[in-house]
Order: structure tokens, then sequence, then C-alpha cells
């Protein structure tokens, strides 16, 4: 049998990977059409790649259906309840950096801090007569954020994408996503809270703690963990 | 571990002992709008409860407790005065500790009577001591009332000690509050040069929240910097307050004490005596009793008067084998204009049994 590796199977993301491993001597790539998810490993034996959607890899991870996997910690983190038992990081690989913050229309001059996001979200909702909207994906990590802050009367609303573009919709009227170099939070006219930064993430080599080995599997993901430090 | 079943039969038993004492049986559906449960409490609620949904009636959620569909019934087609009492699942979601059950049976007994406050809270808790008894528990109870009593006869703005009340189920938040308000943490630079008029931006308007509603905040801060600092002996009276920890008593004497200076929750001290005075007419040993003004704070936010739990002293690591308190402002909440004066307890059977077999 073999160590299985699961890698985000598109985009920036997935070259980026492979760079990462081809730079430690390990060669991962796509065989077969474009299309097609297939992919095969070299400079070592025993080792067999799986490309995944980087959202699905902290499941698999959980469920030691993998024994290794890329992704980011905003997504091990909000999808993995106590995620230091199922998974244990290997190595960070220095690119996919993105914080998840919440943020505002920056047309909100009396709004900088979590503070005073609460402040506001009381008001609105005695004039609204509903909570203040927070548009996200994130909802665990969010929600666990906000209530330690001690923010009350919102409500998180789900968006799955182009969340900046919520608040001029009018669905929400602010946010929690990831930002790298906030240029979509500007371009959409919105601003970071001073003390809304949630988590720090990056693409990160994550190892199952669930997942079941033979003596040769063990012997295998030694030798590749040794060739990727 | 005792089985389904017999957690069962003792829930059964246990209702049928609040019936017999004049407890009108009622069974709340397992599945409510998620709506009404939102509404009171917030996003919170979505990391306690779990969450469903259907395309015909949208988000509906496994009921967390018992109360609120109870409280609805009541205030919809109830009886004035009426006691009920229940028995079934109740359904918690686990994100943090997976040896917390995420459903379990819950037996519960709830009044709703406006005669005379004192004598239903020791009803209620004389009651479920009774069923306890013979269990090596050790009840503590307290009084959300006083503190928020406290609040309201603060020496200061309308407007923070309707931010303090807003808080008060959140100790952390509410210290950090009055600390602000006693002017003993600094003004954040950001809200400073706000209030000095240096914060100006071209920003284009996106949203609901109206530059009116930002105006209006931008004033109320405006207000807020000129009204003078909360006094430190105040502040100092509330911890005094959230300090008291003792047999009912001494607590009661302590409150006393604290009422001398802040008069406002002598109201509330003489109904938490006058509790006292009841509990004890029902057979419960007072001077025994402990007393924690600020038990209960940090759970659901809804008790707003006595609050009581029974904890395992041999097992600190359960949560609290009963418990429960007066949630007067709930029956506002949920009554569309109509409220009644309510209090009640909820008993875990299967930690019942658990203790029993471990005797």
């Amino acid at each position: 049998m073999t160590i299985k590796l699961g890698v985000p199977s598109k985009g920036r993301l997935m070259e980026k990977t492979f760079e990462w491993f081809a730079a430690r001597g390990i060669t991962l790539q796509r065989t077969g059409s474009d299309r097609e998810y297939a992919a095969a490993v070299g400079g070592i034996d025993g080792v067999s790649l799986m490309l995944l959607s980087a959202g699905e890899i902290p499941r698999e991870l959980a469920a030691g259906r993998i024994h290794l996997g890329v992704t980011g910690t905003d997504l091990i983190e909000e999808k993995l309840a106590l995620w230091d038992q199922l998974v244990a990081p290997v190595e960070e690989l220095a690119f996919g950096h993105a914080d998840l913050i919440v943020a505002v229309p920056a047309a909100w001059r009396d709004v900088d801090t979590l503070d005073d996001l609460d402040a506001a979200a009381a008001a609105f909702r005695a004039q609204h007569g509903f909570r203040l909207r927070i548009a996200t994906k994130y909802h665990r990590l969010v929600r666990e954020f906000l209530r330690g802050a001690g923010v009350a009367d919102y409500a998180l609303v789900d968006s799955q994408g182009a969340t900046e573009g919520t608040v001029k919709n009018e669905t929400a009227e602010a946010i929690a996503d990831i930002t790298s170099s906030g240029e979509t939070l500007r371009a959409n006219h919105l601003k970071i809270l001073s003390d809304g930064l949630i988590l720090k993430s990056q693409a990160t080599l994550w190892r199952s703690r669930t997942a079941d080995m033979d003596d040769d599997e063990r012997r295998t993901l030694a030798a590749l963990l040794k060739k990727l430090a | 571990m005792p089985t389904r079943s017999e957690t069962l039969a003792k829930a059964a038993q246990l209702r049928a002992m609040f019936e017999a004492q004049g407890a009108i049986v009622v069974e709340p559906p397992i599945l409510q709008p998620a709506e009404t449960l939102l509404d009171l409490y917030g996003e919170d609620i979505r990391a306690r409860a779990y969450v469903t949904s259907d395309a015909l009636r949208g988000e509906q959620m496994l009921r967390p407790d018992y109360t609120v569909p109870v409280v609805q019934m009541h205030m919809t087609h109830g009886a004035d005065p009426a006691r009920y009492t229940y028995a079934g699942e109740v359904f918690r979601r686990q994100e943090h500790d997976p040896e917390r059950a995420n459903e379990f049976i819950q037996v519960g007994y709830e009044v709703f009577d406006r005669a005379d406050p004192a004598a239903a809270d020791a009803e209620v808790f004389a009651r479920i001591s009774e069923a306890l008894n013979g269990l090596p528990v050790k009840p503590v109870t307290g009084d959300i009332g006083i503190l928020m009593a406290a609040v309201k006869g603060l020496d200061t703005t309308e407007r923070r000690k309707a931010a303090l009340m807003r808080h008060i189920w959140r100790p952390r938040r509410f210290r950090s509050l009055l600390e602000r308000f006693a002017g003993s943490t600094p003004v954040p630079a950001t809200r400073a040069a706000l209030l000095a008029g240096a914060v100006q931006n071209d920003a284009p308007m996106i949203g609901l929240r109206s530059p009116q509603e930002i105006e209006a905040r931008i004033d109320a801060l405006r207000e807020d910097a000129q009204a003078p600092a909360l006094s430190a002996e105040q502040v100092a009276l509330i911890a005094a307050l959230l300090d008291v920890r003792e047999v009912m008593p001494n607590a009661l004497s302590r409150l006393h004490d604290i009422a001398v200076d802040l008069p406002a929750i002598g109201d509330a001290v003489d109904l938490a005596a006058a509790r006292a005075d009841a509990l004890a007419a029902r057979g419960i040993d007072t001077d025994q009793l402990a007393f924690e003004a600020s038990y209960g704070r940090a759970s659901m936010e809804y008790y707003d008067g006595f609050v009581f739990g029974f904890r395992v002293e041999t097992r600190p690591d359960w949560p609290a084998i009963a418990s429960g308190g007066r949630y007067d402002a709930l029956t506002k909440r949920l009554g569309q204009g109509d409220e009644i004066p309510a209090v009640g307890g909820v008993m875990r059977p299967g930690l019942m049994l658990e203790l029993e077999a471990a005797q």
C-alpha cells in the first residue's frame, strides 16, 4: 500500500505546491489529459498523489483517508472541531498567505474596533428591527471570534463567494473573509477593523493523526518527511 | 451508564411526580422554528443547537431546551396561573468537548404565577431538591435581578446603563465596559481622533446603515465623552456585589450592607430575603444554602432573577445535574404585549441514574 498525499486540484495553489515539492526532490505531476484528475509522484516510491478540492482536504485528513495533505490553516480550523487532535502541521509552505478578517464599509467613520462594531450592531438592530448581518463562509471561526470579543446583535449570513460585494448589494452590513493584499476590500469600499484579525493562514502540509499505516507505509512516510524537512 | 429505556422510565417517573403535584403535562415538538430562537439568542445559539432546514419551512432547530416552546405555548393559550411539566430529549451541538452529550433527556417543571414570586421561586427549587433527595449534590443559588437593579441604579447616563444591561450575561465584556465608563481604560486613539473631528473620509456610502445612523453614533460618542466618569465607589460596589459568595444568611447580610450605599438594589435584596424565608418554610436548610451573586451570568441570556443549580460533588467535570431560574423578561419578549412572571427548572434523569448506580 502507499502513503496518500492530497494536494489542491487546481490553480495557483496546486502549481505552488508542485514547485515546493519539486524544490525538495519530489516531483508531482498531473497525467493524462488536462481535464483528468490523475497524477503521478517521482523521486520516491510508495507515495500516491490525490488531487482534491482544497476545501475537502481537511475532512479527508480527519477521516484518515489520506496521510498527508496541503491546505490552508483557515480551512483546517473552520472545518475541524478539535483539529489539533485530528491533524498535525508538518511544514508551513510559505505561500497562500491570507488573513481572515472582519471588514466594514470604509464610510463608517465611527467604527474602527470590535467594540465599535458591537455598539453599531445594537443601534442597527434597534433602528432596522433585525440583527446586523455579517457575510462569511467561515461561520465557526467568526462566531467564536466575535463571541470572545463580546460582540452581540449580529447574524452571520452565508456567502460562498464574491463576499466583498454583499454590502453594496445590501445583503449584509459587514463581512468576514480572507484577504491577502486587501486590494479587493479597498475596491469594494471596505476597511478592516483594527482589531479584526481572526486568523493568519498560509498553505501548510498536514499529517493525519488518524490514518492507519503498516510498517512499509511508516518507512515511506519517514523517508518522505526527511526529504521535505 | 443507564440504558435509554431506563432513563426514559426515570424521566416518566419524575414527570408523574410533578403531575401529581398539580402540573399539566406538555409535549412541545422537537423541531422548533429557528427564527424565534435566533431572534432571542442571536448567532450564539447556532453553536449550541442543531439547525436543519427544508425548502418549505426554512430553518428549523432541534429543541435545545423546552423553556422557549413552553413559554410560547403558555402565552398563546395558557391558563393563569399555570404549572407545567415535561420530559423528553433536548439536543445540544458540541464543538469542544467530546465528553459532553449532544442529546439527553430532560425533565422540567415550570410555574407561571403572578401571586408571589418568592413563593414560586421556592416552590420550584424545593420540588427539584426533593426529587434529587439522597444524591450527593450541592445546590448553589444566585439572583441576576440584584445585579440588574444595581446597574439600573448606577449614577450615570441611561445610554451607559443600557450598554451594561445588554452585556450583563457576558462577564468579561461587562467588566471592560465598566472600566471604560469609569475612565480607567484609555480611549482608543482612533476614537479620540474621531471625537476631535480629525477623521474624515470620502468613501462612498454603501449598505443599509445610513449616514444618519453614523452621525447619530458619533453624537452619542461625543455626549458620552462629556459625561462624567462613573465613580470609583460605584465600580467598587458592583465588584463587591459580584464578589458575594457565602451561605445564604451571610450573603443577605452582605447584600444589605451594599444596599446602604446602593439603595437601588434594596427591593431586589428584599425579594432575595423573602425567597430565603419561603425556602426555609419549605424545609430547605437555608443556613447552609450557597448564594453566589454572579451565578448563572455566563449561561444563556434569559434568566433575570432567581437562578439555581445542583452540582455533583463527586463529579466536578459534569454539568449541573439540575438547574433553573426566573425568566420574566422572556415571557414579555415572547408574549406579544403580554407578560407573566415565570420560573422553572430542569433535571437530567440520565445523570441521576448514573449517580445512583455509583453510590
